[in-house]
């Protein structure tokens, strides 16, 4: 019998497939059903302080090989998003909420206020298509520093941060990280993209800058866990155009213990999450292995 | 399946009230009634439109001014280019053999493919036309045209009977033996439909409107109920899952996520 079980800091996933920030988690009807269709845990939209509309249509593109979008952090703000989180308090499945800001008291602000609803946090340092969240200061060693240590300090939850692999060295920030307290690494975010129409002459986003996921990014995505493998000794989660069982074996063979799929649920559907942890039991009964922890970093050895 | 943006000339553009417009360009493939696109009006926005107008090669879109977006898109002219990505989502079954369509306000360029689909299918087909005003109408003559048995209300009585489209409904309901209703227009006008034919035998679906931005399944801005997406789930959802959807006919949810209550 295989064993996708994994624990990830002081979390335990009955599998390592993670839903994505960003995608179907603005309400607790869709965590719930994602959690039902056999995700092993979930991440919240990213959350504010205050409602925020997000970028003007059109915020997604599709291209051959990914998808481009520029959503722009659009999220209810923190006290309408506690009532999600309310009914999900009874639900059964581990939920991750995923925080942005511009300054570390936002981020302790929204975690204290999220913290009886949630069993870690993420923290979106991450985001290339928000002017002074996200990349903006995550990019920043000593920024991501200074909100991580904070978080970490308010919180008796495990906190995760959530960085870009548009950095000049992603080890750094990940170092940083894990000094500053973090209990794991999510990477890679979207990376920083546009489109233009032929036809138009124009581009295509209503932000015209956005951010790319799907297919084409999953080779960095892999490097940087690899990298950061190599450098930090806490948990990573890979993320980056997930969408096969052998895409995210890939990834933990880099060093991730475990994987977040977003886009993959464009082609797939809901139950892509199923999907990839029955190709995943097969890869690993066709290749005589037991447990997927034996899997994490075997690209190093 | 790939729906990348297809830009397209506008071939035709036809006035129906003072404040409502069709617009007919050439989309190559194929739309099933009810299904919808996402039209960019490229510089202004992006919005869902359900196809009003299926004729080969030829779509339509009817739509009234609502908004920044609408109103750019009713300033477009022939030859001006739109990009269009889809078609997204499922229309009405169409299932049973005398079928009720009741459309309010734009909800017939909505329900009108529909329409003409099961008139061609040699169907029974009665349709309630519901409106504010008489000026407010289109697509009547349409109807007319495809021999569709049409009842037209409006709130002032200023044409046909006088009255909200749901109780001309109810009228029919009663009086008639209909297989199925089939319905588009204002939400708590559908979910009045709806607690009419909740305990009758009879298939009902509603056609759900809902803020979009992906329009693809991904984003969960239109998600309904326990997680059922408007883009691909919807827009039309059966008797048995509106029951689920708990926001039917009480929010929906604006640009942020936040809910609106609709008024009671």
């Amino acid at each position: 019998m295989v064993d996708l079980s994994t624990k990830i800091g002081s979390l335990s996933l009955p599998n390592p497939t993670i839903l994505a920030s960003g995608i179907m988690d603005e309400d607790s009807g869709s965590m719930k059903r994602i959690l039902d269709s056999g995700a092993g845990a979930v991440v919240t939209k990213s959350i504010g302080l205050k409602p925020r509309a997000g970028h003007p249509n059109p915020t997604f593109v599709e291209l051959d090989h990914g998808i481009l979008n520029a959503m722009g952090l659009p999220n209810p703000g923190i006290n309408a998003y506690l009532e999600e989180l309310k009914e999900m308090k009874s639900y059964k499945g581990i939920i991750i909420g995923s925080i942005f800001g511009s300054i570390s008291e936002d981020f302790v602000y929204i975690a204290r206020k999220m913290s009886s609803f949630v069993d870690a946090f993420e923290l979106n340092l991450s985001c290339p298509h928000a002017k002074g969240y996200g990349l903006e200061i995550g990019q920043n060693p000593s920024f991501v520093a200074e909100i991580t240590k904070t978080v970490t300090d308010s919180v008796s939850q495990p906190v995760f941060v959530k960085l870009s692999a548009q950095v000049n060295d992603i080890s750094k920030i990940g170092i940083a990280a894990e000094k500053a307290g973090s209990a794991g690494i999510v990477a890679i975010n979207t990376l920083k993209a546009m489109s233009i129409n032929l036809d138009l002459e124009t581009p295509v986003l209503g932000n015209i800058l956005g951010g790319y996921s799907g297919e084409a990014i999953k080779p960095i995505g892999v490097r940087s866990v690899f990298e950061l493998y190599r450098h930090v000794t806490i948990p990573i989660i890979g993320v980056g155009g997930i969408t096969t069982g052998e895409d995210a074996i890939e990834y933990i063979m880099a060093g991730a213990s475990g994987v977040q799929i977003g886009t993959a649920l464009y082609h797939r559907g809901v139950n892509v999450f199923k999907q990839i942890c029955n190709e995943i039991k097969n890869w690993m009964s066709d290749h005589d292995y037991d447990s997927i922890t034996d899997l994490i970093g075997v690209a190093h050895q | 399946m790939t729906h990348k943006i297809y830009t397209t000339k506008i071939l035709k553009t036809i006035i129906e009230t003072n404040n409502v417009k069709t617009i007919l360009f050439k989309h190559p493939d194929s739309i099933n009634p009810g299904e919808f696109y996402m039209i960019w009006i490229p510089d202004v926005d992006e919005i869902p439109m359900s196809v009003s107008i299926i004729n080969s090669d030829i779509k339509g879109i009817t739509f009234r001014i609502v908004g920044e977006a609408t109103e750019a898109l009713y300033q477009k002219t022939i030859n001006d280019k739109i990009g269009i990505r889809g078609p997204y989502g499922n229309g009405f079954s169409l299932d049973g053999n005398k079928i009720l369509f009741v459309a309010g306000g734009t909800g017939i360029a909505m329900i009108f493919p529909a329409v003409a689909h099961t008139v061609k299918q040699g169907k029974e087909v009665s349709v309630i036309v519901g409106a504010k005003t008489k000026k407010e109408l289109f697509f009547i003559q349409r109807l007319k045209q495809i021999n569709a048995n049409v009842y037209v209300t409006t709130d002032d009585g200023t044409e046909g009977f006088k009255g909200f489209a749901t109780q001309k409904a109810e009228e029919l309901i009663a009086d008639q033996n209909f297989d199925s209703v089939f319905t588009c227009g204002p939400e708590m006008m559908m979910k009045s439909l709806y607690q009419i034919c909740d305990s009758k035998d009879i298939i009902f679906e509603a056609s759900l409107e809902r803020y979009m931005k992906c329009g693809a399944g991904l984003c969960g801005q239109c998600v309904v109920g326990n997680g059922l997406r408007v883009c691909v789930e919807g827009p039309v959802f059966s008797k048995s899952k509106l029951k689920e959807i708990k926001d039917f006919g009480v929010f929906n949810r604006d640009a942020s996520g936040k809910k609106t209550y609709f008024h009671q």
